[in-house]
């Protein structure tokens, strides 16, 4: 039964950080229908911000909370930049263009980020430097023992859900945000700029995802150029499986993602952990394609 | 029909007199590499370029072939030593390993289009790619292929008769597969869905067979690799593979046969150029994956259609082929 709470704080956790990047691609695909495939090495970028702002600024000489929020909001800064870099030069030009060509563009910036990122950095992994450290050692509370770091991590990634979830149901922005996802074109005769919003939307989805690369960078302090791929296949997953375009039901599918991956390794076999994702994808797609919150569209002529 | 036969003849004279020039091994080997990754490149354009369905795993389909073909010859030379070092009976036996691996693929190309074909554009995308990696940690973890370890000793049969003759000849089943009511079907269902169905196309058997035939070409494929290479590991067959696919078609021209094969030929090049300068230590780094995807970005930028488009080279230089533009 401990063992049991365990895996689902892990679990949790785990799943807080595939929300975080879950959240931008739900967010991009509801403004421009378009699949971010470069949305994971974003989040890898993240992570090497982390590391070069820690290395920089000594973040890792006095490892606190202090230092770990440093290194997210410079990582947040750069990926915000960096989103907003990508849909201005890749995917503006093409906003007219047939879909599949968007498509391309999009797996071709991905590969960008990901082999001048291996050129540059070299394709070995670097070590994280621990940024964050608590000094009661471990959390024990009765038989069930926590590590500190997955409680921090759970609960800045809950806050910075809650923080968006307040900017696009409270203010200007996120009213304009819901309205240009709602239609371009309806939006545009509102008054509101509409590609200016694509951009805000970018660079929001964008600086979450470098967060999450932060806080992974923490956890599994080995990062590499090619570290993005597959959190970020997992993260589309999760919005997949939530309804894509919704952003409860990106966090919703994102922790279902993480314990069911947690659960997986800890009482089965973790050789077929990476295919889990892809399988509960293809399942969701056949079953239920709108995912477990999303809306139904009737395609017409 | 008799200019195709004339180009089979042509590619297996001119395979057959490159091959018997000594001191030219190396050349050999990156036209027998050409040769796959342009019969690659046109099976996936079967699929994304023809019919419209954008698929992210194809190499999947060439590790089935490839392996399935690899496993084959394997174990009938293990059975049969006698009749695989036999010239004529060793030919034999890999046409019925290529044959074999086709099948195979084209059977995995079934198994996960059937489901996947319900979804369109960027779901089939990332579909694709995850059914690719799904067949990569089957084969990780099959030890009847060696599992992570690899297959080694399969017996490099594949030369460069065998490469042109296969890529001619399918080539032209692909083109006269075109030009029938099954291949304007595909076309149909590229061009609109609903108004294909409208007129009385079957748009999901029409989607499965393309994917089948696209699956059984790649496989193939693989097969020649396999028997080139001679020896498999399941990395071999990445994602890499696939987005190599996926730019040779979109260089040479979503739904131009002839763009694909051209452009296979071209990225080969590149690739070994790219190969040249690092070993002759002008860069010590590897830039053949940050040249591609510039390339794939720039193509989409500023000439989304490609080299060709979707015309044919016959429509290009009209007068070669005896024929009009169309």
């Amino acid at each position: 039964m401990v063992e049991f709470i365990q895996h689902i704080i892990n679990g949790l956790s785990l799943g807080s950080i595939y929300a975080l990047i879950a959240l931008g691609y739900t967010m991009v695909f509801g403004v421009l229908q378009l699949i971010n495939f470069a949305h994971g090495d974003i989040y890898m970028m993240g992570a090497f911000v982390g590391l070069f702002s820690s290395r920089w600024l000594g973040l890792a000489a006095h490892p606190s909370l202090g230092s770990l929020l440093i290194a997210i909001v410079c990582a947040m800064t750069v990926c915000a930049l960096t989103g907003y870099l990508i849909e201005r030069l890749a995917y503006r030009p093409l906003r007219k263009s047939p879909r599949i060509n968007l498509l391309i563009t999009a797996v071709g910036v991905s590969l960008f980020l990901e082999f001048s990122g291996q050129l540059w950095l070299g394709a070995d992994p670097k070590f994280f430097p621990e940024i964050f450290k608590f000094d009661g050692g471990l959390l024990k509370w009765g038989d069930i023992v926590l590590n500190p770091l997955t409680l921090t991590v759970l609960i800045i990634s809950l806050s910075l859900m809650a923080l968006l979830h307040i900017l696009v149901t409270r203010t200007r922005l996120g009213r304009a945000m819901r309205a240009v996802s709602f239609s371009h074109d309806h939006a545009a005769l509102m008054g509101i700029p509409t590609d200016r919003i694509i951009s805000a939307t970018f660079m929001l989805g964008s600086a979450l995802a470098g967060a999450a690369g932060v806080m992974v960078g923490l956890i599994y302090p080995k990062i590499e150029p090619l570290m993005g791929v597959l959190p970020g296949l997992k993260a589309f997953v999760a919005a997949v499986l939530g309804g894509i375009g919704n952003l409860t039901g990106a966090v919703l599918g994102a922790m279902i993602l993480g314990m069911s991956e947690e659960f997986l390794v800890g009482y089965g076999s973790s050789a077929y952990r990476d295919a889990l994702a892809f399988a509960i994808l293809i399942l969701t797609l056949l079953i239920k394609p709108t995912g477990l919150l999303g809306h139904g569209k009737v395609e017409k002529v | 029909m008799i200019r195709w036969i004339l180009a089979f003849v042509l590619a297996l004279i001119f395979a057959n007199f490159t091959q018997s020039l000594t001191g030219y091994e190396y050349v050999n080997s990156i036209l027998i590499y050409a040769g796959i990754n342009a019969l690659l490149a046109t099976s996936l354009n079967l699929v994304s370029g023809f019919t419209g369905q954008f698929s992210m795993g194809h190499a999947g389909f060439m590790s089935v072939g490839g392996y399935s073909a690899a496993w084959l010859a394997l174990n009938l030379s293990s059975h049969f030593p006698a009749l695989t070092t036999d010239p004529v009976g060793s030919q034999a036996i890999f046409l019925i390993c290529i044959l074999f691996g086709g099948l195979q693929a084209a059977l995995a190309g079934y198994i996960v289009g059937l489901p996947s074909l319900r979804l369109k554009g960027d779901y089939l995308a990332i579909v694709t790619l995850g059914f690719g990696e799904i067949i990569r940690v089957i084969i990780l973890n099959t030890q009847a292929v060696g599992g992570p370890r690899g297959l080694a000793g399969i017996p490099s049969w594949t030369t460069l008769p065998w490469v042109y003759g296969i890529l001619v000849a399918s080539l032209f089943y692909m083109w006269r597969l075109l030009q029938g009511s099954r291949g304007r079907a595909f076309m149909a269902v590229r061009e609109d869905e609903i108004a294909a169905a409208s007129v009385g196309v079957f748009t999901t058997s029409a989607k499965v067979r393309a994917f089948i035939t696209g699956a059984f070409f790649a496989g193939v494929s693989g097969s020649l690799f396999a028997h080139s290479l001679s020896y498999l590991n399941p990395q071999t067959f990445d994602f890499n593979r696939s987005f190599e696919a996926i730019i040779m078609v979109v260089l040479g021209g979503m739904g131009s046969l002839s763009g694909s094969v051209l452009a296979a030929f071209l990225l080969t090049g590149l690739r070994e150029l790219l190969r040249l300068l690092k070993d002759q230590g002008i860069t010590e780094l590897d830039y053949r994956m940050v040249v591609y995807s510039i390339a794939l970005l720039v193509l989409m930028l500023t000439r989304p259609k490609g080299l060709f488009g979707r015309l044919e080279i016959k429509d290009l230089i009209p007068k070669l082929f005896g024929g009009k533009a169309t």
